[in-house]
């Protein structure tokens, strides 16, 4: 029996998450004395995974999985899996992982469970930590099935590095058959996603309009961060709903999440609950966000938001 | 066109979330019930289908008879008819177990889901009927449009979007582009009287058994009180975040 982690890849490149993931089966190897195998799918170098434990890497290199599609993923790691006798499977929480993971789920006739924030409570039987509601509370969930599935929460294990030599080994898969066809993907180049974000800036009404939005793209390039917005903001047009994060939007799940002119009403914080550290600068110094967070600081953002990313330059330029 | 809307009963967004018997049980006193945003969503661009295709709505929901105002609510909305499955949604694989027997019945060409609840956020429910059935399934879907056998629909990935093609039929995991938050349709006198009058099923369930279970729940730590900062000495601020958050 062995536990299975799938390494995410984009463009040839390991994401981070992967790291993270890889991580978090090690930690569950050991605590069960099973084997740890990572699957790699188009990863340019799979030896990457070396430093994070892994006893065994298959590497997949197929150019008709360039295309990101989750039927085919899915039929590609659960064959896989199945060969290696699995009895976890851990994916991160992308939004492709967990496109896959129900698909996984019934084809390995799996108990899942998503949003899993800490290494479980109990391996046998097996108990884990999920958030639910939101972001508003915690479940223990208990997976009954033979074979389970789960899908660690972005930088909520963390990434650690463990050397290993793993013996990698390069598979060939059988011929699939897709149901759907990638036209094409349009994606933002440059900039950073929000799921996959150290640090989040975040604009709200209080930033008065569109056109105020330099203060936000600033901050966030001065800090390597990618830019969200609160739902009126998104629901007026002033930003994509791709922004919008909340309860009805995207989970922010970073280290750091810098509200600006945002009040925190509960469904937004909600949907940013799970970050680390919290910072909201605000006028009113009544508003709900002011109570979530760990910093404040109660004045005009177009007084302050300046100033900031002035210092934060300084700051950068002297590390 | 047949149409099947997914629904789930969930406690209103702006809830207080608590919990009794031990944080064993969610507690309901003073919450008020809706239909889940995403599947709102979802169920508001299967009207349109019905308006501008002729589309036949049916909702279903896994539930007991407490679920039952939200289908009301549906049929006031437009939709043609409801199924209640009379069952307490047990997990994600059995719920998705329960649909799939009606879907066996009843031909579908559109099954749509919310792409998640926003009480258990699981997120598994579209994709596993998916698979039971053996149907093309895209989530975090934000477009989608049928010409004929065709569908051409929208994925939002993480920093982009995706188009996709397939044929019908399909399950879509809805959510909020697949219609705007203006697009959401509320109930007028008429659509309120004339669901009185629609069908509302109530069917036994199929055998299903859970691969699941949630034991107990938790809220997460109370916090600490917000550490103001001047807003004239923003240099304390970036040290806090360098030298005690360490996240800069």
């Amino acid at each position: 029996m062995a536990i299975i982690v799938y390494a995410e890849s984009q463009n040839g490149k390991f994401k981070k998450s992967a790291f993270e993931a890889v991580s978090y089966g090690r930690a569950l190897a050991n605590e069960s004395n099973k084997n740890l195998v990572v699957i790699s799918i188009n990863a340019d170098d799979p030896n990457e995974l070396a430093n994070y434990g892994p006893d065994k890497v298959l590497s997949v290199k197929d150019s008709s999985m360039n295309d990101y599609t989750a039927q085919v993923y899915a039929d590609t790691i659960s064959e896989l899996s199945k060969k290696e006798g699995v009895s976890i499977l851990v994916l991160s929480s992308s939004a492709d992982s967990k496109y896959m993971s129900p698909l996984l789920a019934v084809q390995l006739g799996a108990g899942l469970a998503s949003n899993v924030v800490s290494t479980p409570i109990s391996i046998s039987p097996l108990v884990v930590k999920r958030s639910c509601f939101t972001n508003k509370a915690f479940n223990h969930t208990t997976l009954k099935g033979s074979i389970n599935i789960i899908c660690v929460s972005n930088n909520s294990y963390g990434i650690h590095e463990k050397e290993s030599r793993p013996e990698v080994v390069d598979v060939k898969i059988s011929k699939n058959n897709p149901k759907i066809k990638v036209e094409s993907l349009d994606k933002a180049t440059g900039s950073v996603s929000i799921a996959d974000a150290d640090i989040v800036i975040s604009g709200g009404r209080g930033l008065k309009g569109p056109e105020n939005w330099h203060l936000i793209e600033d901050l966030a390039s001065t800090l390597g961060a990618a830019t969200a917005c609160s739902k009126p903001v998104s629901d007026m047009g002033w930003r994509p709903h791709s922004e919008h994060v909340g309860q009805t939007g995207k989970p922010v799940a970073s280290n750091l999440y810098i509200a600006i002119g945002v009040s925190g009403a509960i469904q937004h914080l909600a949907g940013i609950n799970a970050s680390k550290v919290k910072v909201v600068i605000n006028n009113d110094p009544e508003a709900p966000f002011f109570k979530a967070a760990d910093y404040g600081i109660v004045a005009d953002a177009f007084d302050v938001v300046p100033k900031l990313i002035e210092k934060l330059k300084a700051f950068k330029s002297h590390q | 066109m047949n149409i099947l809307v997914c629904i789930s009963n969930v406690p209103d967004t702006t809830s207080k979330i608590n919990f009794v018997e031990n944080d064993k049980i969610f507690d309901t006193n003073g919450v008020q019930f809706i239909i889940n945003p995403n599947d709102e969503f979802g169920l508001t661009r299967a009207i349109w289908f019905q308006q501008k295709n002729q589309a036949t709505v049916t909702v279903v929901t896994v539930g007991e008879i407490s679920c039952e105002p939200i289908l009301r609510k549906c049929l006031a909305i437009g939709a043609n008819k409801a199924v209640r499955i009379d069952s307490k949604a047990l997990d994600g694989f059995s719920v998705a177990e329960q649909l799939k027997s009606l879907c066996e019945k009843e031909s579908f060409d559109i099954i749509i889901c919310g792409r998640e609840s926003i009480d258990y956020n699981g997120g598994m429910v579209p994709g596993m009927l998916a698979q039971m059935l053996e149907m093309p399934f895209v989530t975090n879907c934000i477009s989608m449009d049928v010409n004929g056998n065709e569908v051409i629909a929208k994925r939002e990935i993480d920093g982009g979007v995706e188009t996709l093609s397939c044929s019908l039929p399909i399950v879509i995991g809805a959510q909020k582009g697949l219609v705007e938050e203006s697009d959401l349709i509320i109930p007028n006198m008429r659509g309120i009287m004339q669901a009185r009058q629609k069908p509302l099923d109530v069917v036994a369930p199929a055998n299903s058994f859970s691969k699941s279970s949630v034991d107990k729940f938790e809220k997460p730590p109370a916090k600490g009180s917000v550490k103001l900062v001047d807003p004239d000495n923003i240099d304390e601020l970036i040290s806090l975040l360098h030298n005690e958050a360490k996240v800069i």
